[in-house]
């Protein structure tokens, strides 16, 4: 095909295009990005050309189509700016699809700090092509070539010259679809007026009059809401039912069908009762492992470890040092704890559903809604209205699967809305991990050895971070080891692996009598590392001293998401309790180029005030496949009691493209607290959640 | 038992004929068609479900409606007038002090009744004033400032 062919696009391979009235669609092919993977896609049966949707309406707005969801992370509106910025339009007259599988492009997910890092350049890419075709349209109407227009504000005119036209006026009348190839000039960086602003979130008034939608607001006639029966642990199995008494209150249907058992009404409390009349009896199996075996049982269940990373020879290294140290570091599992529940609306039409689902996956949702029914993924729509915190935990959607089939065989729309108890039990959990570390350092105090094993964490977050001429890590990973699910939370495993590498580069600072800080420094190189300890040394007014220093000051740094941060604590220890207070806490990051610096800022806030959950507290505690913490009441989360003061700097660096946000402030934050404690009080805290106990008990040992 | 409840809600007078012993979030939720009350634990620890009840902010999932008659609800749909937001929810709006918006509501009702009652809190109260209401995106910081800043102009 001719890269200039700016011929009307074969269609009908998606229905996307068939909005009523006239307008302007553009349909982007883009060779070079690697957003959708081409495997999945074709697995899919979709095209794969297809990354990015725009539509110029005739009254001029304009409409940005994307797969990402918004949970929070103000993506709806820092997509929102890329795309003004490259169509050239202002800001108010964008409006945001956002989750729709009929109407937006295929996308994998809204995880991993993504959106603004991968999907960022394709969008912008897309919206920089669409203005492209604008402005050939432009030029044919104004008759002078595409080279002599300029466009500002959605308005095309003449350089130098006489004659106008708005995209609005281009778009009047027509019902044109267009796909351009060619190569789209994006806006540089010192011409941005709407990337590198902070404009006010777009979904800020809907959120502060309750008029926001999330998936469980959706109400249809008919509807009726599902309560679910559930084994009391992972792993049971049915043994025997009876739902007559069930069955027996006035309105009530009950499912009972290839291990879903389900009873629905119009009222969510019916439901709730006539679930407790359902009588079933359950097979259980003898727990082999609790939370506080978990950790020998997990170095047991995967012995098997994969070098992620190899310099120079352990043993040269051993024999460079003039102290070697060597401990091992304990983490839990954590929940997501999204204040929305997973939540799904599911609504059958002929051959045809329609879910609404608090997803952060929702095409992923659609293929398995397909497969559950056993029907195509043409047949499957899934929309995706607000979702209320998603943290990784969102990526796994049962609760869809069930409103679909519960829909499917009733014929009625269904809503399924677990309650907190089904939330937490059916959450995919931060995995508990170990991490084992021998490192020693020289006379100077230059790491020599970095001997790194991790298990069941994974490797993000595992670099070395510093230069160290003979290190190994490795990562030791095996399946079916942990009695229930576990998934991505967010700045998965990089949360573990910093708090141990940090803790570790801590204790060798306190061994050589060493600043944590300027140890920190003289062992690292990276520019971009450098460039955030002093920007949060700075802005701490860190003063060196070796720990402890009984000033309660820790630092912590990482990289995540291809974003640096770098952290100051500063915590107070009751000596006599172990009750640990955060302060202070103090973030510098940097991201390369910030499109939404305010939205930035946000994030990192939340990462913090997160983060001090898995550190101090949060932590579910089971015997086998019996989860104990199943709601607020015993799973403690951050309060407003819990609020340090929180400072965050932004470091520039405008030579680098958009980094990831959602996440890399969370991945030091245990690492950060747990120097802070042992610089207040000398006590080297080993397990997140680093509880009263085990602090007191390392004053004691101390 | 099937009661004839009446109260104003939102300003408006309501009667319901429904079994007392309902919850009021579901009541709200499902026929006065009013959804900014969210679910999120039914234990009354989380915050989410927080309506004004003559006042003073309740967790909704555990109030039953019998305990409504001649009540005076608000629910964050009736916090603004016509148009005109609540300084409370211009400043949560204007400052960011939300993220996925789902604790938001409880957050400004919970806010409300806490400057009803002291209309120049300390950093401290608030803090203890609002630490029934979880949020788990940490928007904390940003909506102690709204709380303050509002504060500052009722």
């Amino acid at each position: 095909m001719n890269r200039n062919d700016l011929g009307p696009m074969a269609v009908d391979r998606r229905d996307f295009l068939k909005f009523t009235g006239g307008g302007i669609a553009v349909a982007v092919t883009l060779k070079d990005t690697s957003i959708i993977s081409e495997a999945m896609a074709q697995q899919r049966g979709y095209p794969t050309d297809f990354n990015a949707y725009v539509r110029v309406g005739e009254d001029g707005r304009v409409t940005v189509f994307s797969g990402k969801i918004e949970m929070g992370q103000g993506v709806e509106t820092s997509q929102a700016q890329m795309a003004a910025e490259e169509l050239r339009v202002s800001l108010d007259s964008v409006d945001m699809v956002l989750g729709d599988t009929d109407l937006c492009p295929w996308d994998a997910g809204t995880w991993g700090s993504m959106t603004t890092r991968m999907f960022g350049p394709a969008l912008r890419a897309g919206c920089a092509a669409a203005r492209e075709v604008l402005l050939d349209l432009a030029a044919e109407r104004l008759g002078v070539p595409t080279d002599r227009l300029q466009v500002e504000n959605g308005i095309v005119s003449v350089v130098g010259g006489e004659g106008r036209v708005t995209y609005a006026e281009l778009a009047k009348g027509q019902r044109i679809e267009r796909t351009l190839d060619r190569e789209a000039v994006l806006r540089a960086l010192e011409d941005f007026t709407e990337m590198g602003t902070s404009p006010k979130r777009f979904d800020r008034r809907e959120k502060v009059t309750g008029a926001a939608q999330y998936a469980g607001d959706v109400r249809l006639p008919g509807m009726l809401r599902a309560r679910i029966l559930r084994p009391p642990v992972h792993g049971a199995t049915l043994a025997s039912i009876d739902t007559s008494a069930a069955e027996a209150v006035p309105g009530v249907t009950v499912v009972n069908q290839d291990g879903l058992v389900a009873v629905l009404h119009e009222d969510r409390e019916v439901a709730d009762r006539a679930l407790g009349l359902v009588e079933a009896e359950f097979d259980i199996p003898e727990p082999t492992v609790n939370d506080q075996t978990i950790w020998d049982h997990i170095v047991a269940s995967a012995p098997d470890g994969r070098t992620g990373h190899e310099a120079g020879n352990l043993e040269a290294g051993e024999g460079a040092c003039t102290r070697v140290s060597e401990n091992t570091y304990y983490d839990g599992y954590v929940a997501h704890a999204p204040m929305e529940p997973h939540t799904a609306l599911a609504s059958v039409e002929d051959d045809r559903i329609t879910l609404w689902v608090s997803t952060q996956t929702p095409f992923g949702d659609q293929g398995r809604v397909a497969r559950t029914l056993e029907i195509d993924p043409s047949q499957v729509r899934v929309i995706t209205p607000y979702v209320g915190g998603g943290f990784g935990g969102k990526a796994s959607n049962n609760q869809a699967l069930e409103a679909a089939r519960l829909a499917w065989i009733t014929r009625r729309p269904v809503q399924v809305m677990w309650t907190r108890e089904e939330e937490t039990f059916y959450d995919t959990f931060h995995s508990a991990a170990v991490v084992k570390i021998r490192s020693g350092i020289d006379a100077e105090g230059r790491v020599q050895l970095w001997d790194y094993h991790v298990y069941m964490a994974g490797t993000r977050g595992a670099e070395v971070m510093y230069e160290v001429p003979n290190a190994a890590v490795v990562s030791h990973s095996a399946r079916g080891v942990h009695p229930f699910a576990t998934g991505a939370w967010r700045g998965p495993g990089a949360n573990t692996n910093i708090f141990a590498r940090e803790s570790q580069i801590d204790i060798m600072a306190a061994d050589a009598g060493i600043d944590p800080m300027e140890f920190r420094l003289r062992n690292a190189t990276d520019p971009r590392l450098r460039s955030v300890l002093e920007a949060v040394a700075r802005a701490a007014n860190w003063t060196p001293a070796p720990a402890p220093s009984g000033r309660g000051l820790g630092v912590a740094c990482g990289l995540d998401a291809g974003t640096y941060v770098a952290h100051v604590a500063e915590v107070t220890v009751d000596e006599s309790t172990g009750e640990v207070r955060v302060e202070r806490m103090v973030c510098a990051q940097e991201m390369g180029v910030v499109v939404n610096p305010d939205g930035a800022t946000m994030q990192m806030e939340g990462c913090i005030t997160m983060g001090l959950g898995y550190a101090l507290m949060e932590h579910i505690r089971f015997q086998g496949g019996d989860i104990q913490d199943l709601n607020f009441n015993t799973y403690r989360i951050p309060r407003f009691s819990d609020l340090p003061e929180i400072e965050t700097v932004l470091v520039e660096n405008n030579q680098l493209a958009p980094q990831g946000g959602g996440e890399p402030a969370i991945v030091c934050i245990g690492a950060v607290i747990a120097n802070a404690i042992y610089d207040a009080c000398g006590s080297r805290v080993f397990t997140m959640p680093f509880t009263p106990e085990s602090v007191r008990g390392g004053i004691t040992a101390g | 038992m099937q009661e004839t409840i009446r109260f104003r809600l939102n300003g408006r007078d309501t009667t319901l004929e429904s079994d007392g012993a309902r919850s009021l979030l579901w009541v709200l939720r499902s026929e006065l068609e009013l959804t900014g009350a969210k679910y999120g634990c039914g234990i009354a620890e989380c915050g989410a479900c927080t309506v004004l009840v003559n006042g003073d902010p309740v967790r909704s999932c555990l109030y039953p409606v019998s305990q409504l008659q001649n009540a005076d609800v608000i629910t964050i749909e009736g916090l603004a007038q016509d148009d005109d937001l609540h300084p409370l929810q211009e400043e949560f709006a204007e400052r960011g002090a939300f993220q996925c918006g789902y604790c938001t509501p409880g957050m400004i009702l919970e806010a409300y009744s806490l400057l009803t009652k002291n209309p120049r809190p300390t950093r401290s109260q608030i803090l203890s004033g609002m630490d029934g209401n979880l949020c788990r995106c940490g928007a904390h910081k940003r909506i102690v400032e709204a709380i303050e800043a509002a504060a500052a102009r009722l």
